[in-house]
């Protein structure tokens, strides 16, 4: 039976990295102005996520938060699918991914 | 039962027929000028509803009880467990078989003579309103069968009127019978000169009928309330029942079976004519109920019988054509009240005090109406007071209790005054053909009247036939043997004499006055010379007027050997003596008094001998005043019919009329138009609308949406300013809701 002791690392450092990470995915999604290294961002702030779910489920001994991690992964697969394929159509018919110029849904 | 009896419906159903026939095909039957299709048809009915009365009479010669054929349920109301159910029953008795061959017989020969009649009197309007030949084959199209659609009606009204079992289908009769009078009174409602009078004849003559209908009314109500059914023989056998029985006993009983009731204890109860019938806010003893239900029958008589105090409609009802008078205003349905009286004569014999009232009103207008007559210049206004008179003789007998001498008169009278009636129509006919042959040699002139005897005399030379049959009918009417009319009223003159001696005189004196102006009309009108051009060119009216004319001749000549009052002659006593339980039966030897027979013969006499020695010794020359008026003012009151219109002008129609005006201007339009309509309810209606309109609806409720309205366009026109389109603006409102959270849950957590 493990518990917390046998961890070689403590979770906090875990959860803040995942934080760190999060932080900086949520900046890059803020301030940059490419479509393509806001999606990285993105990718960023949900792999921060999976790693705080990871973390957690080590520490709590739940194998409910590593089958998320599964879920989370799938789901970022199929948005960069999704993604790109807008992001190229986008670029296609604009010449351009800068998401400061595609503000046509203004009210 | 006889099989015949079921035939009994088609009675109705012929003349029904007929109309039906004249109204959707007649202008097609009137093929040309001189088409008498729709007359013919219309005779046809009538004869073989003639036919069917025959064959019930030989059928009731084997089953004299009579019997009543079920023909429809008229309706049927159900309360609670009580039901009211009026079936059309078709009653053949004795009684309604004497009025059946009465009315179809003498219906069917004025129904022939009409064919002749209406003709020329088309023809005499089509001239009066100098139509083209065109125009006047087209009035003749519409008016000749429309005459004989109503007459037909009339008669299947009549019809149902005497063959009913209960008393509100003779009512349906009755009400009928006052239309079709209305229809005919007026059927000249637009004749270019007199058509307005017409009309207010008609309209005259339903109006005083109303009143009578009124008293029918009452009296059935009452009846039912009373005996809880209007079936004529249910309501006997409960009258007879309550005179000793409880109303509650009674109630149970019908024709069928009577039920034994015990006398001991109703007398008990005091139960009989004093016991009470309730009317929930009164109560009434039987007695007074019954009163109260012959009156109000009485009432209805008066008004379609022509009795005081309601006969003032029949003279003017003479304004319809001859036809009309004769079959409808002197044969048949004026003596409805008669048959209705003598059909309850169960209740009369029940209520002594009506039954004497009955007899006065009969002698009374008997009397007066022979003196009004006396004085009249109008060859039918003459027929017409003869008419009221004889039906006072016929409601004085059926008032006495002798329904017998009552019924034998109506036969009879029908005989005669249809035949007087007709003849006179003969001479009107042959007189306007002289005015027409004269007038177009410019002698003619607008205000001719075709039917004052002033204008008439010396017609013997040139209506051979007319003044045979007219005499006859005369001579019948005055009372002398042995024609019709002697004996029937003779009849009721022993009769009286020996009930009432009141009555009896009252009668004789009306006698000799009718007696004195046949005598009057057959002097100035058929003998001396005539006194105008019209006169002098008379002619004899066509064989289809002439040849009824004969038969109902035949018919006032011999119609007494249907009730001599001789020993085993007496055959209409007999034979009413199955359907009118009290009629006076004289016994035998008792039947003719040799007293009275002289008297009236007398009198009779006497009075044709001195119209004689004033009209005949010394015939009236064109332009002189009648002898009688050396009377003076008597004269006058008489020629105005003792003024009774004027009185009644002043005492009801007045009145009334200011009455009518006063709730009309002052009432309806003054207070309820101009103050409660236009004053108060446009007022106080425009006072509410202007506060609904302006601050209720423009301001709350079109504010209240506006509003509304105007939020939402506001708000979204700023909440609009939110979305700039940028993708990062959408991503920092996100983060800052993820930090306002998650800043929210951590004061939350370090809270606790």
């Amino acid at each position: 039976m493990l518990d917390q002791a046998n961890f070689l690392v403590p979770p906090i450092y875990y959860v803040a990295l995942s934080g760190i990470l999060f932080i900086l995915g949520m900046v890059g999604v803020l301030l940059r102005r490419n479509a393509i290294l806001i999606f990285m961002s993105v990718e960023l702030m949900l792999n921060s996520a999976n790693l705080a779910f990871v973390a957690f489920a080590r520490s709590f001994l739940d194998v409910n938060g590593q089958v998320f991690v599964f879920f989370v992964m799938t789901v970022a697969a199929v948005e960069v699918a999704v993604g790109l394929a807008l992001i190229v159509a986008i670029f296609r018919t604009r010449r351009s991914i800068d998401i400061d110029e595609l503000h046509s849904m203004e009210g | 039962m006889n099989s015949l009896f079921s035939l009994i419906p088609l009675v109705v159903f012929f003349p029904l027929l007929g109309m039906l026939i004249n109204i959707f095909f007649g202008r097609m039957l009137m093929a040309d000028e001189n088409s008498k299709a729709p007359g013919v048809i219309a005779s046809l009915m009538a004869g073989l509803s003639f036919v069917i009365a025959v064959l019930m009479f030989v059928a009731l010669l084997g089953e004299p009880e009579g019997v009543e054929v079920p023909f429809m349920t008229w309706f049927s109301i159900s309360a609670g467990s009580r039901t009211l159910s009026i079936p059309w029953t078709f009653k053949v008795d004795t009684l309604s078989s004497v009025m059946m061959l009465v009315v179809t017989g003498v219906g069917t020969l004025i129904h022939i003579y009409a064919i002749g009649y209406m003709h020329g009197d088309i023809d005499e309007q089509a001239s009066k309103r100098g139509l083209s030949s065109d125009e006047a084959f087209d009035l003749k199209r519409r008016r000749f069968p429309r005459f004989f659609a109503y007459f037909n009606l009339f008669l299947a009204s009549m019809l149902i009127l005497v063959t009913g079992s209960n008393y509100l289908v003779m009512f349906v009769g009755w009400e009928l019978v006052g239309l079709c009078s209305y229809l005919l009174i007026g059927f000249w409602f637009d004749d270019p000169i007199v058509g307005i009078y017409n009309s207010m004849a008609g309209r005259k003559a339903f109006v005083v009928n109303r009143i009578g209908d009124f008293g029918m009314v009452m009296a059935l109500m009452l009846i039912f309330w009373t005996f809880g059914t209007l079936q004529f023989d249910d309501v006997f056998a409960r009258a007879e029942c309550m005179r000793t029985a409880s109303q509650f006993e009674c109630l149970a009983v019908d024709a069928a079976q009577m039920v034994e009731t015990s006398p001991n204890f109703s007398l008990m109860f005091g139960f009989g004519l004093l016991q009470p019938i309730s009317f929930g806010a009164i109560t009434l003893s039987f007695q007074t109920v019954m009163i109260a239900i012959t009156l109000l029958l009485l009432l209805g008589a008066t008004g379609k019988s022509a009795q005081i105090p309601l006969f003032v409609w029949l003279p003017d009802a003479m304004a319809g054509p001859m036809p009309v008078s004769a079959l409808i205003h002197a044969a048949t349905m004026v003596t409805a009240g008669i048959y209705m009286i003598t059909r309850s004569n169960v209740l009369y014999a029940m209520a002594p005090f009506s039954a004497d009232t009955v007899a006065i009103i009969g002698a009374a207008t008997a009397l007066v109406a022979a003196t009004i007559a006396v004085a009249q210049f109008d060859i039918k206004r003459v027929l017409a007071y003869s008419t009221i008179s004889q039906l006072g003789f016929m409601i004085a007998a059926v008032g006495l209790g002798g329904y017998v001498a009552g019924i034998f008169h109506l036969a009879t009278h029908a005989f005669f005054k249809a035949l007087l009636f007709l003849s006179a129509g003969s001479v009107i006919h042959g007189i306007e053909h002289g005015h027409h042959a004269t007038a177009h040699k410019g002698h003619g002139d607008h205000a001719f009247d075709p039917q004052d005897m002033r204008n008439m005399g010396g017609l013997r030379k040139h209506m051979p036939t007319t003044i045979v049959v007219y005499i006859v009918g005369a001579l019948a009417l005055a009372g002398i043997p042995p024609l019709a009319g002697f004996w029937s009223k003779d009849e009721i003159l022993l009769d009286a004499s020996k009930h009432d001696p009141l009555i009896y005189i009252l009668l004789t004196i009306a006698a000799f006055f009718t007696a004195f102006y046949m005598g009057r009309q057959v002097w100035m009108v058929f003998f001396g010379q005539p006194r105008t051009e019209a006169a002098a060119h008379a002619h004899e009216s066509p064989p289809v007027m002439t040849t009824p004319l004969i038969i109902l001749a035949v018919l006032a000549s011999i119609g007494g050997l249907m009730n001599l009052p001789f020993g085993r002659l007496h055959f209409l006593a007999e034979w009413l003596r199955e359907s009118v339980a009290y009629a006076h039966v004289p016994a035998a030897g008792e039947g003719f008094s040799i007293t009275v027979a002289v008297i009236s013969t007398v009198l009779a006499l006497a009075a044709i001998a001195l119209s004689y020695i004033i009209y005949g010794t010394k015939p009236l020359q064109e332009g002189q005043a009648d002898p009688l008026r050396v009377a003076g003012p008597l004269f006058t009151f008489l020629n105005r019919k003792w003024y009774w219109d004027e009185a009644y002008e002043a005492v009801f129609i007045r009145p009334f009329k200011c009455l009518a005006n006063w709730l009309a201007f002052t009432i309806d339009w003054r207070f309820w138009h101009d103050f409660v309509h236009d004053s108060v309810i446009i007022q106080f209606f425009d006072g509410w609308a202007a506060i609904l309109s302006r601050p209720v609806d423009m301001g709350i409720v079109d504010g209240a949406v506006n509003g509304i309205g105007r939020l939402v366009a506001g708000a979204s026109s700023r909440l609009r300013r939110t979305q700039t389109g940028y993708v990062r603006n959408y991503a920092l409102a996100v983060a800052l809701g993820v930090v306002a959270i998650v800043a929210y849950l951590l004061i939350r957590f370090f809270a606790n």
